[in-house]
């Protein structure tokens, strides 16, 4: 267990650290822009004015306006909400259900160990994408669907990651001390081996964030993420797709969005890792 | 001396002959489409790009439908009917090869006829030949068809690309090796990217100008754009993006026609699920929308605004667009007078065009405005058949009903908007049995008319055909009274 | 090893089994019906039902699927119910197109992101490290799609060096299916070269901390000299692992990228063959891909195990 002296010097050693504080002050960003946008956008997004449409950036509108005259900085500080929502709820579901099946697997071992992993391999033999679309093309298209199919592939990579640290927190001494005094092995996985791994979970987490934010924007610009009217970055980068001789500004801005937004996570995750978990591989794809 | 001579001779007779080569009116084409068919026989299939390759080109039924949407002879050189409308008599013409080159007589036409109504039959039209009860062969070039009842629709329903004529030995290989009349036949389709047609030199009927025909898949708007304007493709007949047509309207390079089709637009309502049982509700709706600002958004200002299920371009045409004016105001008073003062919520289900998509943005919008909440529930066609169309599971919904003809579906039994009104359907029986054509214009304003009050529907606007081709291309159809890219009259000028 | 290969190709088939259930199940219960789909709007309901049972569509589930499978097993993927061709033909037409689209994306990530992870590991610590390094992390915060669509609009749109979109089929030439492959490849490519650039560069700088790497420091060599000759051969490794990961995610990831080219490729037979309900191309797809990344993960794995015998015990 972390000592409170511990968390001190892990938040110093934090805001020394460049990523993380690019990181944060995006993503702390982000959460604003978000949080604004639920008591006020430059103009409302339900809003039409056809006559008005394709404009590009001006004073009126600093990041110009869509084919059906929308103002493009009020979709995308309104879009952020479908973004954060759909990659945050599916980290959720891929922890709460990835987590619990990863340790239990590691506490148990032999045959509900291989019946995980062999259920690991099957997910993530599919690519994700034809699976996303599978999906949808049962349920049909919407946030709820594609934070399904963002979430179910989430499950095998926190039950791996969850897996391979119980793992190699199972032989500790202390462990071994806690497990020759009678404990259960629940008891000991909820009382050492869960907080021992928060460290990586939060940097998965943020990992797993950013990748779902990449997700449903493909989703959204293949057409099977949210619906409108609530505005999301990759259906607007779709509407854009046909009118990008006429009015690019309407491909810039969405996909900047969405750029800054993962930059942002992947930085907070890098700097997390580093002040966490120094020890982990700096690799990820 | 004189060998130079000869030579010198001899290479300007090259010049010469590669000059007027190059002076001669090119004899090919290269035709942009937007959907690949999914297979090339039109009696099997009703997608509209199957009609887009064939029709008129590689397969001809008895009758065919030209540009302007008439009826004209075509394997039937001439046709008498009985007094009592029932006995239709075909004169085939003669010296008709299929493209394999077997012959075409009276055989082929039995068989084509039997094969579209039997138990077994696939065709996608089958309503169409309902209305046979014997088609018999009087001799190798004569053919006698005989009607249940009257059908003043019946030569037109055999100029469909549904009741084109095929060959009992081909008629199983269509899909893929379609064998036909016509004046094309398919060389090669290279699936995923372009289908090739070129002349057939046996044909029967006017040769035509082109050797060949290359019809190449497209689906995305920015590239047709792109496309067109590198010369990739010199004709792109229904151009996918109206967007992008001032900039081709702009271009002396490039000729813009912006047609007509049979593609009317309507809101569809579910009549028989409340609240949309009530008149006064589905009034509202009509009154909510403004069509002006439905096309100006969806299409860019390229649609015809409608106020009933019938064409604008059509002779019997009357504009009823005042019946259901934009006015929220009305709308608001018509919802509180049906009992939903503050409005309701619903879902309105979109399949895929464009039209649908954008114009129900549009719609579920102006609809917020009266107080109308509508879910838009995006759904690709075959759930849009299986859900809305066959199992009428929706409340609102956007399609555009592009076969000629249509304003029977508004009598149908069953039919997914659940509308039923026997006023309606007696005058479209009494349309079906009179062929005189001022006593039919006068059936047909009635029936614009009732639809009109009772508002099955929201209408919204007529489809465009949005044309675009090389300046120089000349005789491609203008409007599109069918799905189809006729190809026996086009030539480049010289 | 024998017994540890034999394990894997096991549980490789195993894993493809269970796939092929699951694909089966998933797409019964989409709804829609290809028949109806192909008739319209006009059609009888007799119509409807001659046709589905021309497709065969009215046989039982279980039979369909075993009929399925046991074509699958001789190489027979069934036959379209669309296109009425068989299915392989389908596959085969657009493996033309996805593969090449695929290994030079992959080809292009390579030569850029190994250099580049070279050069950055070599200046460790740097102003041109961390430059590099940060133009890789904003790389890899692309989504390749909105990349390809500033692509078209830069080189296809303005420029109008490139199509658009559309592939013209290897027949027109080469040069002019290449040509319609350039702005495909860069936008799936780029992206990967800064993950894998990232990873090449930590890969070498693990290896550079390990102690025969000291030791041939200690013995003179200069630390360029130590990352070409054996750094670099030593963090092959895990970048080879990743590119095989990658060369999986790149089939299937010019799903989107065909999309927005409109390639006539893997990707669009899917997407297509979903909306036209043309149930048995999606599953004779989709089993393919599957296929592909269980052998791609099963030559990692073996590799693995030839080069480090501690993991064979591992499962």
């Amino acid at each position: 267990m972390s000592a409170p002296t511990e968390w001190q010097a892990n938040i110093s050693k934090a805001f020394s650290n460049r990523s993380f504080v690019i990181g944060l002050t995006i993503t702390a960003l982000l959460a604003l822009m978000a949080a604004l946008s639920f008591v006020w956008t430059p103009y409302a997004v339900g809003s039409f004015d056809i006559l008005g449409k394709l404009k590009p950036p001006s004073s009126a509108h600093w990041l110009g306006t869509d084919h059906f005259g929308r103002d493009i900085l009020s979709m995308i500080m309104v879009g952020s909400r479908n973004s954060i929502a759909v990659a945050l709820v599916s980290v959720i579901i891929g922890a709460g259900i990835g987590v619990p099946l990863g340790l239990w697997a590691a506490a148990r071992g032999g045959l509900i160990d291989e019946a995980l992993m062999r259920f690991n391999d099957l997910v993530f033999a599919f690519p994700a994408l034809l699976s996303a679309v599978m999906i949808t093309a049962v349920f049909g298209p919407g946030a709820v669907n594609a934070i399904i199919a963002i979430g179910i592939f989430n499950i095998p990579v926190f039950a791996r990651v969850a897996r391979g640290a119980a793992l190699s927190l199972w032989p500790r001494e202390y462990i071994l001390a806690a497990r020759a005094s009678g404990k259960s092995s629940l008891l000991i996985t909820i009382e050492h081996i869960l907080p021992n791994m928060m460290n990586i979970l939060v940097v998965q987490g943020t990992i797993q964030f950013s990748l779902g934010i990449l997700a449903e924007a493909g989703l959204s610009y293949v057409g099977l993420g949210s619906q409108p009217p609530m505005p999301s970055w990759g259906r607007m980068l779709f509407e854009a797709q046909t009118m990008i001789g006429m009015a690019p500004h309407m491909a810039l801005y969405p996909g900047l969005a969405i750029v800054i937004t993962v930059l942002g996570l992947n930085l907070l995750g890098d700097g997390l890792r580093d002040v966490l978990d120094p020890k982990m591989r700096r690799e990820r794809s | 001396m004189n060998r130079v001579w000869k030579s010198a001779l001899a290479a300007s007779a090259l010049v010469l002959l590669s000059a007027t080569a190059s002076f001669a009116a090119k004899t090919d084409l290269v035709l942009g489409v937007v959907l690949e068919p999914p297979h090339l026989d039109p009696t099997a299939g009703a997608a509209t790009a199957i009609g887009e390759i064939v029709y008129a080109n590689v397969f001809e039924g008895l009758t065919r439908i030209n540009a302007k949407g008439e009826v004209l002879p075509a394997l039937a050189e001439s046709w008498t009917i009985s007094e009592d409308g029932k006995l239709y008599t075909f004169k085939l013409h003669k010296d008709v090869k299929f493209h394999d080159g077997t012959a075409f007589d009276a055989q082929d036409v039995k068989f084509s006829l039997d094969r579209a109504r039997d138990e077994k039959s696939t065709n996608p039209q089958k309503p169409l030949f309902a209305s046979i009860d014997t088609v018999e062969i009087v001799d190798p070039l004569t053919v006698k068809v005989t009607l249940k009842q009257p059908n003043g629709d019946f030569l037109y329903n055999m100029g469909w690309a549904a009741a084109v004529i095929v060959a009992p030995e081909s008629a199983d290989t269509n899909k893929e090796k379609p064998v036909g009349t016509g004046p094309f036949k398919v060389d090669n389709w290279a699936k995923g990217s372009q289908i090739v047609i070129s002349k057939n030199p046996a044909y029967w009927g006017t040769p035509v100008a082109l050797d060949k025909a290359t019809f190449r898949i497209i689906p995305d708007p920015a590239a047709a754009t792109a496309a067109l304007l590198a010369g990739d493709v010199q004709a792109f007949p229904v151009f996918p993006s109206y967007e992008a047509v001032p900039q081709f309207q702009a271009d002396p390079r490039f000729k813009v026609v912006i047609g007509t089709t049979e593609g009317e637009t309507v809101l569809g309502m579910n009549n028989k699920k409340p609240p949309f049982d009530n008149l006064k509700v589905r009034q509202a709706i009509a009154h909510a929308i403004d069509r002006k600002t439905l096309i100006d958004g969806a299409l860019f200002g390229l649609g015809t605004p409608i106020g009933s299920f019938f064409p604008p371009h059509h002779p019997a045409y009357i504009d009823l667009t005042g019946e259901s004016a934009y006015d929220p105001a009305l709308s608001k008073k018509l919802l509180a007078e049906a009992g939903h003062p503050d409005g309701f919520k619903t879902t309105l289900k979109l399949p895929p065009p464009v039209y649908a998509r954008r114009g129900g943005e549009i719609i579920a919008a102006e609809l917020r405005e009266i107080g109308i909440e509508a879910e838009i529930i995006p759904v690709e066609w075959a759930q849009w058949l299986e859900q809305v169309f066959k199992g009428k599971d929706y409340d609102m919904t956007i399609v555009s009903h592009t076969e000629p003809n249509d304003l029977n579906i508004f009598a149908r039994d069953n039919y997914y908007f659940n509308y039923d009104s026997p006023a309606f359907r007696e005058v479209i029986k009494q349309i079906e049995a009179t062929s005189d054509t001022t006593t039919r214009t006068g059936l047909y304003q009635q029936a614009q008319k009732i639809l009109a009050a009772d508002v099955p529907a929201a209408f919204l606007f007529q489809l465009p055909k949005t044309g675009i081709w090389d300046a120089k291309v000349e005789g491609l159809w203008e409007n599109g009274p069918i799905p189809a890219n006729d190809l026996t009259a086009v030539k480049w000028a010289e | 090893m024998l017994n540890y290969v034999s394990k894997r190709i096991l549980i490789g088939i195993l894993t493809l089994l269970a796939a092929s259930i699951v694909v089966f199940i998933v797409l019964e219960i989409v709804p829609g019906d290809p028949a109806r789909l192909m008739l319209g709007m006009n059609a009888t309901e007799d119509a409807v039902q001659a046709l589905q049972q021309q497709m065969g569509l009215d046989q039982p589930l279980l039979i369909r699927y075993f009929s399925w499978i046991g074509g699958l097993l001789v190489g027979d993927f069934g036959k379209s119910y669309t296109y009425s061709v068989p299915v392989l033909n389908l596959i085969t037409e657009r493996i033309a197109v996805s593969l090449p689209l695929a290994l030079i994306s992959l080809f292009l990530s390579t030569i850029i992101a190994i250099p580049v992870g070279l050069f950055s590991a070599s200046r460790r610590g740097t102003m041109t490290d961390s430059g590099t390094m940060a133009i890789a992390q904003v790389g890899v915060a692309i989504p390749n799609f909105w990349f390809a669509l500033l692509l078209v609009y830069v080189f296809a749109v303005s420029l109008r060096l490139v199509p658009a979109g559309g592939f013209p089929g290897w027949n027109a030439g080469v040069w002019a299916g290449l040509k319609s492959l350039i702005l495909p490849s860069i936008a799936l490519g780029l992206p990967q070269a800064a993950i894998l650039a990232r990873v090449t560069r930590s890969a070498l700088l693990d290896v550079l901390g390990e102690d025969y790497i000291r030791t041939a420091r200690a013995k003179g060599l200069t630390r360029r000299k130590v990352l070409y000759r054996h750094a670099l051969r030593n963090a092959l490794i895990p970048v080879l692992t990743i590119l095989g990961l990658q060369f999986a995610f790149l089939l299937a990831g010019t799903i989107i990228i065909e999309n927005v080219f409109y390639l006539p490729g893997l990707g669009r037979l899917v997407f297509q063959a979903i909306t036209q309900r043309d149930l048995i191309v999606v599953e004779g797809v989709v089993m393919l891909l599957v296929a592909t990344v269980i052998l791609v993960n099963l030559l990692v794995d073996l590799s693995y195990a030839l080069v480090d015998p501690r993991l064979r015990g591992r499962s």
